[in-house]
């Protein structure tokens, strides 16, 4: 099996490929987690996540973490921690908010913990004052999404083969039968188009459409502080603009500190193609957000901000499984933002797609022919 | 809205405000520093300028600073295409400033290009223009015995001056053997005089100069209490070491221009002969932004005259683009052959004093590369095990360059041990990737998040020297392409008579 592209996901495609006895090749164009995987924060998480397919993904996927990280030495090594998600609301109607739909994702095997606001300070003590309440979900948790990736590879041993590009399928007729590389061909049994957010691209060698877009995300980080924020810590408002359709400048922080010493704070969200340039109306509403969520931080410098760009679908859920229109080729990409999250259970899926056992989860919602064809 | 801002108070930005300005343009001139100057006129408040090579160009630029708005102690942190320069001005008070204009002048200068080697991490071993930083802006001497080492003719003065304020130099390690460069030198009449300069009190100060070597390992417990000094071989490995005690180390291996803000406005860089990314500028100082001008070591590492000659030409072909005021032609001719040979000089200087790659093999495994995350030799190599090719993944597996300093001390480092480890150097693209840093300055939350508008005659209140009646004092920009004085009468540049006279 050949694995295009070296994130996070094709990492745990190839990880779980090669624990069900297949051989597996990965090929990345540049360096391993060198694309989205390397501008994400390392989120865990099913507390952002209305009850549907992508949920379900997101529990199974964040019981395979638990198990990965159970490993020889591999939770150490990618930074896992499973330290749980605060979402908090600033309005009485926002705290209602945040309990109907808790109840609703109670239903689908979420924990949550309502936290009236009284109870904010026992679990961040330098929240803001005036917020109106919370909801706890201890099974978000965080990975160092960089290290998640390549100590996944290492541990599949995997034959990787960094700074290669694709350029081609094989065929056999329709089959597709391995990849045309700009270092000559790779035949293979089976190819596994995880991509991300140029999984558009992959697919087209085959011939296929599967529209993944960029939706463009800066992060900033502070500089190193004794701990001073414990959990994940989000305002109500981000679950409406991960499912947002919008296309101009979303935000809402999510604060977290991360074993280094930084804080992250993270999501802004924009279309606007794949443009690098810095935009400092994103980076300061991050910043106003974040400072009223932790009024402390208003005096904390920020040293670093970085962008990536989330591949997303028009219905915002991932692509996953054999693509009935090119026998041979797998797709494993489109996770916009959950990538991270989503990698475990994607691999661990698709492997059982490919050795023919019954997955443990329906791919039906996630099939790469559910989109409308393009005239 | 400004017609100029130009980033940075040293020989380039100084020559390229006070040209344009001159000229009649409404510049503002913003440097992080207290007093202008810049690194290489860095001066104690009761400067005479002995301890300074052409300071009289400085103090013409200096006298002339009233012709613009001097903004001391303000950091850009980033400049908006368009554009907009973001900056924090003052100390404990510090506060957002926001200045735009229609053309910037990038003047930012270059820091020392550090090496890693065994104990470089001890207290009393620091960069040889930190030393020299001291000495000029301060008049501290770093230590009382001091080794001096690296490479290039910058440890001279560094080891000159050292000796001359009353240190103890145990000695100057070169780690070239330069004998061709020195025909170069005599080509040159001020280089020359210089060199024999710096002789001539080598011999006075009785401060042994050896080339072919380099200091190893520093030892001690706490800080610095002796170095090993290697004679190299031709392949730069260690042949012969000695312990020479001492309490202070200087070292220097070049310099590494500073290109945060033409880098966050897409300007296209280049890798020069010394191995450090640089701007590409043509003739005219011109980036390939439109509206951004580079001049000095940013375009490549060459030295003060070559950084005066490029903030001139800057500052005259800002003048002509905004304010259609052509410069005499064989003034500009002047310049323009002078940049020449300077630039020819540098390149020769930088042929000729080469980092040999054999520091990678002084290094233990438990050598510290990134100081400020504590990344080690090790970690680094480790990274590069899984899957690190470039050395913007190094960095993102092993935190290499993700501390307070983003990289500006192990930057050069860790991209040669990051392609190294895969068998190759680094090219202008692995330097391009840790040299994005899209914050340029650490900046507090609360002034990110200040959207203030621009407030001129707030940022006007503070600096120490301005134009003399506020704004309507301003020269006046000429639009007709003829050349007027202002109100208060700036001197305009006509038949050559540019602020430094290049003859």
């Amino acid at each position: 099996m050949v694995v295009v592209g070296g994130g996070v996901v094709g990492a745990a495609c190839a990880y779980y490929a090669a624990r069900a006895g297949l051989t597996v090749t990965v090929i990345e164009r540049g360096a391993v987690a060198g694309g989205t995987t390397g501008a994400g924060e390392g989120n865990l998480l099913v507390s952002d996540k209305e009850p549907g397919p992508e949920l379900e993904l997101a529990l199974f996927s964040s019981a395979r973490w638990t198990e990965l990280a159970a490993e020889d030495g591999l939770g150490a090594a990618f930074e896992y921690e499973t330290k749980g998600g605060l979402v908090v609301a600033e309005t009485e109607e926002g705290a209602a908010g945040l309990e109907e739909l808790a109840v609703r994702q109670r239903a689908a095997g979420v924990d949550a913990v309502a936290v009236p606001a009284s109870g904010l300070p026992g679990y961040e003590p330098h929240l803001a004052p005036d917020l109106a309440g919370g909801m706890f979900y201890p099974q978000d948790a965080q990975v160092q999404p960089m290290l998640a990736a390549a100590h996944l590879l290492r541990a599949s041993k995997a034959e990787v083969r960094t700074g290669v590009t694709v350029t081609g399928m094989l065929r056999s007729g329709d089959r597709v039968t391995g990849v045309r590389t700009d270092r000559g061909d790779l035949p293979a049994g089976a190819v596994v188009n995880a991509a991300g957010t140029w999984g558009g691209e992959v697919a087209a060698l085959a011939g296929v459409t599967v529209p993944i877009l960029p939706r463009r995300g800066f992060i900033l980080v502070t500089e190193p502080l004794p701990s001073l924020i414990r959990h994940k810590v989000y305002a109500a408002e981000y679950v409406a603009d991960v499912a947002s359709d919008d296309e101009g400048l979303e935000s809402s922080a999510v604060v977290e500190g991360t074993p280094s010493g930084t804080i992250l704070i993270g999501a802004s969200r924009e279309r606007v193609g794949f443009d690098r340039t810095l935009s400092l109306p994103a980076l300061r509403r991050l910043a106003r957000q974040a400072i009223r969520l932790f009024p402390a931080l208003a005096d904390v410098a920020a040293i670093r901000a970085y962008c990536g760009f989330r591949p997303y679908c028009p219905d915002h859920l991932p692509v996953i499984g054999p693509d009935p229109r090119a026998e041979g080729l797998l797709h494993a990409c489109g996770h916009e933002g959950a990538g991270i999250g989503l990698a475990a259970a994607t691999g661990h899926l698709l492997a059982q797609s490919l050795t023919g056992a019954r997955p443990d989860l329906d791919l039906g919602p996630f099939r790469p022919d559910r989109f409308p064809e393009q005239p | 809205m400004r017609d100029v801002v130009v980033i940075g108070a040293g020989p380039a930005g100084l020559a390229a405000a006070v040209t344009a300005a001159t000229a009649g343009l409404d510049v503002a001139l913003v440097d992080a520093g207290r007093r202008p100057g810049g690194q290489y006129y860095r001066h104690h408040a009761a400067e005479t300028g002995a301890l300074h090579h052409g300071w009289d160009a400085f103090v013409r630029l200096r006298d002339a600073l009233d012709r613009l708005t001097y903004l001391p102690g303000h950091r850009v942190w980033n400049v908006e295409d368009g554009f907009t320069v973001h900056a924090l001005a003052g100390d404990r008070d510090e506060r957002p400033v926001r200045i735009d204009a229609r053309t910037v002048i990038v003047a930012t200068g270059a820091h020392d290009r550090s090496l890693p080697f065994p104990g470089w991490d001890l207290p009393g071993v620091l960069t040889a223009g930190g030393a020299q930083a001291l000495l000029k802006g301060d008049r501290v001497t770093a230590g009382e015995r001091v080794v001096v080492a690296g490479t290039g003719p910058f440890l001279l003065p560094v080891a000159t001056g050292l000796a001359g304020a009353g240190a103890t130099v145990a000695g100057v390690f070169e780690g070239n053997r330069p004998y061709g460069f020195a025909r170069r030198v005599a080509g040159h009449a001020d280089k020359l005089r210089e060199a024999v300069g710096y002789a001539a009190l080598l011999v006075r100060y009785r401060i042994p100069y050896r080339t072919g070597h380099a200091v190893v390992a520093a030892h001690g417990d706490g800080r610095v209490e002796a170095v090993t000094v290697a004679r190299l071989d031709r392949d730069g490995a260690s042949v012969r070491e000695r312990v020479i005690v001492c309490d202070t180390v200087a070292v220097g291996y070049g310099f590494t221009p500073q290109l945060e803000i033409p880098v966050q406005l897409g300007c296209a860089t280049r890798m020069d002969a010394d191995g450090s990314l640089v701007v590409v500028a043509d003739a005219a100082q011109r980036t390939s932004v439109p509206g951004v001008y580079a001049a000095g070591e940013t375009t490549g590492v060459g030295g003060a005259q070559l950084s005066l000659v490029e903030g001139e030409l800057a500052g005259l072909a800002a003048a002509e683009a905004l304010g259609g005021i052509a410069a005499d032609p064989a003034g500009v001719r002047r310049l323009v052959a002078r940049r020449r040979r300077l630039r020819a000089f540098a390149e020769a200087m930088h042929r000729a004093y080469p980092v040999h790659p054999g520091w990678m093999d002084r290094l233990r495994d438990d050598t510290i590369v990134c100081r400020c995350e504590e990344v080690t030799r090790g970690r680094i190599a480790e990274a590069a095990g899984l899957g690190a090719t470039d050395p913007r993944s190094a960095k993102l597996l092993s935190r290499a360059g993700m501390g307070w300093c983003q990289g500006r001390v192990c930057g050069y480092a860790t991209s040669w041990l990051a392609a190294s480890a895969c068998g190759r150097s680094p090219g202008p693209d692995d330097l391009l990737g840790t040299a994005r840093r899209p914050i340029a300055q650490p900046v507090r939350l609360r002034d990110l998040a200040d959207d203030a508008p621009v407030r001129p005659h707030e940022v006007a209140q503070d600096p120490p020297v301005r134009p003399r009646d506020g704004a309507g004092g301003r020269p006046v920009r000429p639009r007709d392409g003829t050349l007027r004085a202002g109100p208060e009468g700036a001197v305009r540049p006509r038949d050559g008579n540019h602020p430094i006279n290049p003859a």
